[in-house]
């Protein structure tokens, strides 16, 4: 047993930080909680428990469910989600792929390029494809010449109509969370061992089996950690649809702020919340248990 | 012999085209001597200057970076904290929440922390009449809750890697509890430690959602600042805004490159030498 079982020291190394995260953290989410079924009221602060519903008051339950409003929110957020997570995983996993397959001494330079955007200003980054995609960017022209030639002429376009639209969402998406997805996956592959393949070629697959048959299932680790890292804050963004996004398709969280700060109504941005984090349960709950299972067979 | 995978190659060329022609487009935009951000109209320096005489960016840059030294010293104090007692108690009451604690911050959307945090100050401000006004003490109280658990993270890596029999050995030779910490354990996680400071100062200096909702009237913070101009949407000061930062952030990653490469390479002479000493 080491030195940190005498007793001050223990209490003193757990109870900190435990007493923050409880102050912090615990009480505030649990408020959040209890918000969810209190009554909104046009006093300060704007709700009460009590009237005619004392205690738990389940209408902003029965609006989540019943508004279409919030249900294609929810919609659209988990689509979002779903589609950047499944771009990040078609262009990331190739990229990972090549980084194990490049010299040690360039791989360490790759791998810094691709964790180096990660540390610019989330913001600018946004930023950087804002200017891209308006009407009169070079990037913006170029596509519309590619288009135009590509199209029948009544389709031809004077500028692509990219930003503010779910497409922009999407792309920016990709984009900011493409370093989250390509890590994992690095990590997963880089511990795969090539003589497999190369057993597997010796034995007569084609290349493409040998990347069905064995280097796709041991990258399922991964693919999960990965797909997880992109699909939870991607379902919850905020910034990126409100710049580049289109105010008549809100993302979820779009709605949980200005129910909050326009609408002022504290019960339902609460209730909102709860519902995205029941939502984020079940993807969590699959990771923990992938991430479990990795450890355990380590 | 493997055939040279031409395909990957490709689609890692795109990929890094995809990363980096936005950034590179904005660092030439930002000499762009045209007031529309986006149409090519000569060259010029311009943009600098106004960036350099606008007060408003100094201002918030400097609260920014107070805010980011603050809270991730702080988080890096606490968070090494709980990675320690995570790792080294593996039985005390109320472990699983604690643990609990320690992962959810991770995944919980940020406009929900955002949105909590607000309603508790909000609430605490009407119950016991703190905080009077929101500002810098709210936008670091926020910023030490969210990203302490990522210095955990790596400081509970770290400790599950790093060998216990070092520090039993000091006690059984008769070390006293606050110098097995501070000569052996504090020095081994030293390297988590430090990149946890880093991730969580840059986690701070980055933040838009939870300071939008922690902050008050007169503290704008530099991604604030950005935010509020780019919701008007592209102007050319921030092109030059952008680049600087591209240009702060490309030099630091490089010298901690060489200083981490250096320190690795110390660190391999150093243990030849002990074994060699050894033998």
């Amino acid at each position: 047993m080491g030195w940190f079982h005498r007793r001050g020291w223990r209490d003193l190394i757990i109870g900190l930080p435990y007493l923050w995260l409880v102050i912090f953290f615990l009480i505030p989410f649990a408020i959040v909680i209890a918000m969810s079924v209190a009554t909104k009221t046009p006093t300060a602060p704007p709700f009460s428990f009590g009237g005619a519903h004392p205690w738990v008051n389940l209408e902003t339950y029965h609006r989540l469910v019943s508004e279409p409003l919030y249900l294609r929110a929810f919609l659209i957020s988990l689509m979002n989600a779903a589609g950047t997570t499944l771009f990040c995983l078609l262009l990331g996993y190739p990229m990972a792929l090549a980084l194990t397959r490049v010299s040690r001494s360039s791989r360490n330079i790759l791998l810094m390029l691709v964790i180096l955007p990660f540390w610019t200003s989330f913001l600018l980054r946004v930023y950087a494809w804002m200017g891209l995609m308006g009407k009169s960017s070079w990037f913006n022209a170029g596509l519309t010449e590619a288009w135009n030639w590509l199209v029948p002429q009544s389709w031809a376009v004077a500028a692509l109509p990219m930003m503010h639209s779910n497409f922009a969402v999407v792309l920016v998406m990709v984009y900011t969370y493409l370093p989250f997805m390509i890590l994992p996956l690095y990590a997963s592959l880089e511990r795969l061992d090539p003589t497999l393949d190369e057993a597997a070629l010796d034995l007569g697959s084609r290349p493409w089996q040998v990347f069905v048959d064995v280097t796709l299932p041991q990258s399922l680790p991964g693919i999960i950690a990965g797909g997880l890292l992109v699909f939870i804050p991607a379902a919850g963004e905020l910034v990126i649809p409100s710049l580049v996004g289109d105010a008549s398709t809100p993302m979820i969280g779009r709605v949980i702020s200005d129910q909050f700060s326009q609408a002022r109504d504290w019960p339902m941005a609460s209730a909102v919340a709860v519902a995205l984090l029941a939502l984020m349960v079940g993807p969590t709950m699959l990771y923990s248990h992938y991430q479990a299972r990795a450890e355990g067979t380590k | 012999m493997r055939r040279r995978p031409t395909f990957l190659l490709s689609v890692l060329a795109f990929g890094f085209a995809f990363f980096y022609v936005p950034i590179l487009s904005m660092v030439v935009y930002s000499f762009n001597a045209s007031r529309l951000a986006t149409v090519w109209g000569g060259f010029s320096t311009k943009w600098y200057g106004a960036l350099f005489a606008n007060k408003q960016v100094g201002e918030a840059l400097l609260l920014s970076l107070k805010i980011a030294v603050v809270s991730s010293t702080i988080a890096t104090i606490l968070g090494t904290l709980a990675g320690i007692a995570l790792v080294r108690f593996t039985k005390f009451r109320g472990r699983t929440l604690f643990s609990g604690l320690v992962t959810a911050p991770l995944i919980m959307p940020e406009v929900i922390t955002g949105v909590s945090a607000l309603i508790f100050f909000l609430l605490l401000a009407s119950w016991i009449g703190w905080p009077v006004q929101r500002g810098f003490t709210t936008i670091t109280l926020a910023h030490i809750t969210f990203s302490m658990v990522f210095v955990t993270t790596i400081v509970q890596a770290r400790l599950l890697q790093s060998d216990r029999a070092i520090e039993e050995a000091a006690m059984d030779l008769g070390s006293r509890p606050w110098q097995v910490l501070w000569d052996i354990t504090l020095p081994v996680i030293s390297p988590a430690i430090l990149s946890g400071w880093l991730l969580a100062f840059t986690i701070s200096l980055d933040d838009v959602v939870i300071t939008s909702f922690t902050t008050g009237p007169g503290s704008t913070t530099l991604p604030l600042l950005i935010w509020s101009k780019v919701k008007l949407g592209v102007t050319p000061d921030i092109n030059a805004l952008a680049t600087l930062m591209v240009l702060c952030v490309g030099i630091g990653v490089i010298i901690a490159g060489v200083v981490m490469n250096r320190a690795e390479a110390r660190r391999l002479a150093d243990e030849r030498l002990a074994y060699r000493s050894q033998a």
